[in-house]
């Protein structure tokens, strides 16, 4: 259990994982985990690095709206010419596969072999296939 | 633990074991996300609260060339910051609750932000040390088992090279200058050589929670390994400034051959991270007044939403 109490903070074990120098470990509140009161939602940013590429998710961010969440998308993730277009949109928005059902889900690609190339084999005289 | 627990459990061990990543939608053992949210929000905290000590020389800038680096360098910390916040969220933190923490003390930042910048030579030590030091510590995390971390850690990591690279060719300068500025920038290494040290955190002797999070793959290296590291790869770099590194134990051991060195002074560390440093108040006072002067502006942004949406939705009505 890590305790809760700030002052708790002054016997506490420090490490280096503040990235940028040691912090402390102990005594250091974690985060309820909980939702909690947030007016502004969610986006994620996916950014076209350059044409003929897809566009690639970089990370998320929040916005109050899509016109200012497309405009901080530009200063957070393309501050050196890192892409040529944004998309950005509502977490919210996004439905997406179950980590918990991941096998199932995806179960019927896993025995379908002949789906590759590699299935087949031809002699090696053969040319260009 | 409840059978389905088990079950969940033995995945999350072998994808650690297979070095694999955790993404935020999986189970995860609920330590492992408290570890990861604190050292993600307190590294998130080290980004926002670094942009002060460098911020303090942006309007002294000796030049429109350096005053725009150290512009670019402090946008920087404040864009690694965001993607540090946004690594943290996917763990179901939110900002907000984490930045409260931050301002109100019960969560800290790096020891390293609560030293003073008196001197424009700070500018470009800190971005040598520790800039350099940051590198040390953030290189292994870009492999860390947590997803969201180990990718924001690859931008991090990217952007770090220009900062280090920025300082120490200020620095070249400097020493290629007058005999003043020669000076300036060995006080200044006098200064931030201990503290660079201690950013690396306690011995490993001391540091007994290191071991879980090694067993996790969120840190790969030791706070020693990674402090021998920084020794070997700065002394050469300090050579070729010219500047002496302010440690009478500092030698090179052929036997080992690595640097041997001196350990900083744990105290003062403890103490700085306690709250006891030079600008610990200063610093902390800064963000809360810059969060709350703030807070029209979130409140405006909030409001036109609200104001553009009421109205799609009538025209929408109509």
């Amino acid at each position: 259990m890590i305790p809760s109490d700030p002052e708790a903070a002054d016997g506490a074990e420090f490490t280096a994982e503040g990235g940028h120098g040691a912090v402390p470990t102990l005594g250091v509140e974690a985060g309820s985990g909980a939702p909690a009161r947030r007016a502004w939602p969610l986006y994620e940013v996916f950014v076209r690095s350059k044409r003929g590429l897809n566009h690639v998710h970089v990370g998320s961010l929040h916005a109050p709206d899509d016109e200012m969440a497309l405009h901080s998308a530009r200063d957070v993730y393309t501050r050196r010419n890192e892409g040529v277009s944004i998309w950005v949109v509502r977490a919210d928005d996004i439905t997406a596969s179950s980590p918990a059902e991941k096998d199932p889900f995806f179960a019927p690609a896993g025995d379908k072999v002949y789906r590759h190339p590699t299935f087949y084999a031809i002699p090696d005289e053969v040319p260009h296939l | 633990m409840t059978i389905a627990e088990q079950g969940l459990s033995a995945v999350f061990e072998d994808t650690i074991a297979a070095d694999q990543r955790i993404e935020p939608r999986d189970w995860m053992p609920e330590d492992y996300r408290r570890t990861l949210i604190r050292q993600i929000a307190q590294h998130a905290h080290s980004e926002i609260i670094g942009m002060q000590p460098e911020g303090n020389w942006i309007l002294r800038a000796p030049s429109l060339r350096r005053k725009a680096i150290l512009l670019a360098k402090v946008q920087d910390e404040a864009g690694h910051g965001m993607y540090l916040y946004a690594a943290a969220e996917a763990l179901g933190v939110d900002r907000e609750e984490i930045t409260e923490k931050l301002i109100e003390n019960r969560q800290k930042y790096s020891s390293i932000f609560n030293y003073p910048t008196p001197s424009y030579a700070d500018v470009g030590v800190i971005g040598w040390l520790v800039d350099g030091a940051a590198i040390c510590n953030q290189v292994p995390l870009c492999r860390c088992s947590y997803g969201p971390y180990a990718r924001a850690m690859i931008r991090i990591c990217k952007e770090e090279s220009f900062h280090q690279r920025q300082g120490y060719e200020l620095l070249l300068a400097m020493v290629n200058g007058t005999d003043a500025q020669r000076e300036m920038v060995q006080e200044s290494t006098d200064r931030f050589w201990w503290p660079s040290l201690m950013m690396f955190g306690p011995p490993d002797g001391d540091s007994p929670n290191s071991a879980q999070s090694m067993a996790w793959g969120i840190k790969r290296h030791t706070n020693d390994e990674l402090r021998q590291r920084f020794v070997d790869m700065t002394v050469p770099q300090a050579e070729v400034l010219g500047v002496t590194l302010p440690d009478p134990g500092l030698r090179w051991n052929a036997e080992r051959g690595r640097h041997d060195f001196s350990q900083p002074d744990w105290d003062e560390f403890k103490g700085v991270v306690a709250g006891s440093g030079p600008c610990n108040l200063q610093r902390l006072a800064h963000r809360r007044r810059a969060h709350e002067a703030g807070a029209w502006v979130r409140e405006a942004a909030q409001a036109y939403a609200e104001k553009q949406a009421a109205r799609t939705e009538k025209g929408a009505a109509a």
